[in-house]
Order: structure tokens, then sequence, then C-alpha cells
């Protein structure tokens, strides 16, 4: 739960929401060249990939700072079994949020 | 003159679109958007949880409207971290964005305001929607019937999440905190698919192993941003 005060949060929005925008209009606006080399591609491919699959791992795992096995990872292998399944996006993370409130009633 | 007829071909938008042609692309668009639409509601739900309110979060899908990159803010936020790693986090997945944008632009072939305000809609769906298609005036339709109709649903989708979550109150109860786990599998999961994404899994588990280890030493938020590191060194390195 984040403790920052709510002018912190807005701007946070605000401006986080202008840069996405700006990256956004920057690809419709620069010459394709900038892209030209192959390894800059490749990195800004893989960069999504690593992203998410840290924050997966640090929402599932982390708390106060530190590692923890918890309610959550069975919400997370819930959610895997589901996507091996095809399971549509609202149905995975309903089935991820259910698992883990199960196990904290048990 | 056969210049200046070679040009005006070129600068011709093109024939118009045969009307089948043309409602076949319209009601794919609004599949799409009915379907992310409703992913929307766990964002909402997962943002308020995260401590922001019905009107941050409902601004934050108007103006950011990226999904993975709103995931990634409120999740940054929920579990301790800063505002400017939420904002790295966010910015650095926005990136994704920009190099649609590129491979877009001499398709969509906007400028002014027109680009300007397309460019609002540029995200995975209405690209997905647009990137094949033979020409302008048929990647335009695409671009806008998908970019629109998730606009909408998204937004829509976005308050009836928040306002459902803010009446549900503490999230650990529901597993609500589970669930941003699950959205960014999800939202991984398709990267990881099929046999030439050999290179996307070791990114993945180098990547979730990075962040892992520098939990216990680094604030909250900077784990995810030092992973995007493994992104760099497997890009630079491997070709």
């Amino acid at each position: 739960m984040s403790d920052l005060s709510p002018s912190t949060v807005w701007t946070l929005v605000l401006l986080a929401g202008a840069g996405c925008y700006l990256l956004k209009l920057a690809g419709l606006s620069v010459p394709a060249a900038v892209l030209d080399r192959p390894a800059v591609a490749r990195v800004a491919s893989l960069l999504p990939v690593a992203l998410l699959s840290a924050l997966v791992a640090v929402q599932v795992l982390e708390r106060d700072s530190s590692l923890t096995l918890d309610a959550r990872l069975a919400g997370l292998a819930v959610a895997a079994g589901l996507l091996l399944l095809r399971a549509p996006f609202l149905a995975v993370v309903g089935g991820a949020a259910l698992a883990a409130a199960l196990v904290r009633l048990l | 003159m056969t210049a200046g007829y070679r040009r005006r071909v070129l600068e011709d938008p093109g024939p118009s679109i045969p009307p089948e042609e043309r409602a076949g692309i319209v009601r794919d668009g609004l599949g799409v958007g009915v379907a992310t639409g409703a992913y929307g509601v766990s964002f909402g739900a997962v943002s308020v949880a995260a401590g922001l309110d019905v009107w941050q979060t409902c601004v934050l899908s108007l103006v950011m409207f990226t999904g993975a990159s709103q995931f990634a803010l409120v999740g940054v936020l929920a579990s301790g971290g800063s505002a400017p790693s939420a904002a790295a986090t966010a910015l650095l997945l926005g990136t994704r964005n920009t190099l649609y944008g590129l491979r877009l632009a001499p398709l969509l072939a906007w400028s002014g305001w027109r680009r300007a305000a397309a460019a609002h809609l540029l995200i995975d769906e209405s690209t997905a929607m647009s990137v094949n298609r033979r020409s302008s005036p048929t990647a335009r339709l695409g671009f806008l019937s998908t970019g629109l109709a998730v606009f909408v649903l998204w937004n829509a989708a976005t308050l009836l999440g928040a306002v459902a979550g803010n009446a549900l109150g503490d999230p650990r109860t529901y597993g609500l905190d589970a669930a941003v786990g699950a959205a960014f599998l999800a939202l991984l999961w398709p990267r990881l698919q099929g046999r030439a994404a050999g290179q996307e899994r070791v990114v993945a588990v180098g990547a979730a192993a990075v962040a892992l280890a520098a939990v216990p030493l680094v604030p909250s938020g900077v784990p995810v941003l030092a992973a995007g590191a493994v992104a760099l060194l497997v890009g630079v390195l491997r070709r």
C-alpha cells in the first residue's frame, strides 16, 4: 500500500502520463533510421520482457523489502495454470485473486 | 507530366475501401475493444488497492492510456516503491509504443494535429490491428476503430473496477494483491510462447533472478529497473 501524499500521486500520474504520450508521439515523428541499428531494436523489444518478468517476481515474493512465501504464490500458480488453458485475461486475474483469498481463509 | 502523375498517385490515400471490408475492420476493432476493455476492470480494482483514489485511477487511464505501464506504476507504488521509480518503470515499458510508432508512421502517414491526436491511441492493440494492412486507408481504419474502441471501453471499465474495488475494502481479503502478479504474468505470457522465444525466456528468467536478488539490497521499485539491465546485456551481446 502506498503512503505517498495525494499531491505526489497526482504529480506522478500527470507527469508519467505525459511522458508516455511523448514516447508514443516520438515514435510517429522521429525518422525510422534511429532504430535501424539491430542491437537497439533487440534491446527495445526485450525490455518489456525483462520488466514484466521482474514485476511478476517482485509483486509475488516481496514484502517490506524482503522475500516472503505467502498466498500470492498460490495465486500466481493458478494464474499460470489458467494461462496454459488459454483462459481470458479477466479469468486469469480473477482466478489468482480468488485462489489467494481462499488460501488466506484456510 | 508523368512525374506529376506519379506524385499524385503516391499522395493519393488510395481507392476507397469496399463496404464489406470496411465493416469487417470496424467489427474486429470493436471486438478487440470489448476484450481489452474487460481487463480495465482489473486495472481499476488493482489501482485503488494500491492506494490511488478513484479520480487518480481514472485520470491515469485517460492520460497514460497504455495498460502495462499503468499496471507497473500502481504495482511499484503498491509494494512501497518511490514515485520516481514508479514513473521510470512506466516510462521504460512505454518505450514499446515508440517502436510501434516507428513501424506505423509510414503506413498511417498522418501529420500535424492528426498525428498528435493519433499518438494517444498508439498501443499494442491498435498497432496489431493496423500494422499488417496493405494500404493507408485500411491501416488508418483499423488503427482508429481499434484505438477508439479500446479507449472508450478501457476508461469506462477502469471507472467500474475502481468503484467496485473501493467498495470491497481491504484488498488482501480478496486476494487483490495477488491479482497484480497475475496481471503481469498474463501480459508477459504471449512473449514467451513459440519456438522463436528462446531469447525471451532467458531474459525473463534472468530478469526475475536479478530483481529478487536486489530486493533486500535496494529501495522498493529499484529491483525492477535493475532487471531492465538484463535486456540491455542480452540485446547487445547476443545476435
